[in-house]
């Protein structure tokens, strides 16, 4: 799937139209914790996430991301959509919720591509 | 798709302001064809049919003392054979309504003078008005086409240095030294450095996974020094073609517990920090995934120190090519 699929399957809007429609996203992440993203997430990969300050560009720029989501038709920033621009990364907005885009997106077909958290490192709670 | 007329990528769009930009570049004289035939008003068209085919054109000025006088095209050998008239002389075919253009014109006048006829060739004259080529819509397409080739090669040559870099500098010991200076609370700008970063190691001739592994470490480091620091911090990071040593230094506050810092899940962070999506405790335990060794030392109310090191394997160095010629 690309990233012109993509926007089609969501109802997304494409914010920065200048993006590259056909590049290839190979499965996809949901969180919201940027450091969860920096974790898990594996290359050319969609992210899904409710936030939506430039950090999110920034985190995806690190991680290889394919194409970024955010969740719940949210008004996203100027300065982040400036930041996507730049860093040519296509930033999509969807009126629907995570589950409801995960599930829309693994449906389709989309693998996760979240790694799970081994080393027994993931005891947050304690 | 939320725009159907939005179909080309940020990589055409690109090349097409390129080519753009070149039809101002580039000057009527670096396209066009130099010296080309003519024929005077008195040539007899079956001549002029001669002309055509063994130098395979489709049209030729027409000159008397190096002055343009006139311009004669196939179109005009085909009114003369439909007439059967092909013993009479070039004068009488030839085109007297001149479109011309300066040598020293930028392509973009013969384009414009092409777009706005329906001629298929220009004269091209000098300062004195004197003939000293041809243009035709084929020779501007095949200029800028070699125009691109070269920005393109120069563009490899580029990247072909830096990946490189280390082999043409003779030391006991080379290496590059990168340094970023981060303020405190500038949540806007973080991650710049590290995404600097990135595109040097990369450029440099990185994996992409050496470079997506450096950068995620000092990602998290670069955000440490915005929400923890009191002034900031430096990152300091040194390329070696076979390791990357990566120094953070801030001047305060320090850790107060070191050993309950690197706890999966601890943190010190606001609210505000926390819904930027940093502050889950995760960050010194990313980074220490991403890297080979790492040292963190704090003193509380003086500063914190944390070295990073990634070693690269002989296949993977950067700066070099990865296939040693010859031992040192």
């Amino acid at each position: 799937m690309n990233v012109k699929d993509l926007v089609l399957l969501i109802d997304g809007h494409l914010l920065n139209p200048s993006a590259n429609l056909e590049r290839e996203i190979r499965g996809g992440c949901g969180a919201d914790l940027m450091s969860d993203v920096l974790a898990s997430i594996q290359p050319e990969a969609v992210l899904l996430t409710g936030l939506c300050n430039p950090q999110v560009i920034r985190t995806s720029v690190m991680a290889d991301v394919a194409a970024i989501i955010i969740v719940r038709g949210k008004n996203i920033p100027k300065e982040t959509i400036d930041l996507a621009n730049e860093e040519d990364i296509a930033l999509i907005s969807s009126p629907f919720g995570m589950f409801e885009l995960a599930g829309r997106l693994y449906k389709a077909g989309l693998p996760s591509l979240e790694s799970p958290v081994g080393d027994g490192i993931c005891d947050c709670g304690e | 798709m939320a725009n159907p007329n939005r179909s080309f990528t940020a990589q055409e769009a690109e090349n097409i302001t390129r080519v753009e930009e070149l039809t101002y570049e580039l000057k009527v004289e670096e396209v066009m064809t130099k010296d080309p035939s003519v024929v005077i008003p008195e040539t007899k068209m079956n001549n002029l049919l001669e002309i055509f085919r063994k130098n395979r054109i489709s049209g030729t000025p027409v000159v008397v003392n190096h002055q343009l006088v006139g311009i004669v095209s196939i179109e005009d050998l085909i009114r003369c054979l439909q007439c059967n008239d092909l013993s009479s002389p070039v004068s009488k075919y030839m085109s007297k309504k001149l479109l011309t253009t300066r040598s020293t014109d930028p392509v973009i006048e013969a384009l414009k003078l092409f777009v706005n006829s329906h001629y298929g060739r220009l004269p091209v004259l000098d300062e004195q008005g004197q003939l000293v080529g041809i243009i035709t819509k084929g020779d501007i397409t095949s200029g800028i086409l070699k125009a691109l080739q070269h920005d393109y090669q120069e563009e490899e040559i580029r990247r072909y240095r830096a990946s490189h870099l280390f082999e043409d500098i003779v030391s006991d010991r080379s290496s590059l030294i990168l340094r970023y200076n981060i303020k405190q609370g500038d949540f806007i700008h973080g991650g710049s450095a590290s995404s600097a970063i990135k595109k040097a190691l990369l450029r440099l001739g990185a994996s992409p996974q050496i470079a997506r592994r450096t950068s995620i470490a000092i990602y998290e480091a670069e955000m440490n020094l915005i929400i923890h620091t009191t002034h900031g911090g430096i990152i300091r990071v040194e390329i070696e073609p076979q390791q990357i040593s990566i120094n953070i230094t801030d001047e305060g506050p320090g850790i107060e517990d070191v050993e309950l810092a690197m706890r999966p899940g601890f943190s010190t962070a606001t609210e505000t920090v926390r819904e930027l999506g940093f502050g889950a405790g995760m960050g010194l335990v990313n980074i220490q995934r991403c890297v080979d060794s790492m040292r963190l030392e704090s003193v509380y109310g003086k500063g914190t120190n944390l070295r990073l090191k990634i070693n690269l394997l002989e296949a993977e160095s950067v700066g070099e090519s990865s296939t040693p010629q010859k031992e040192r």
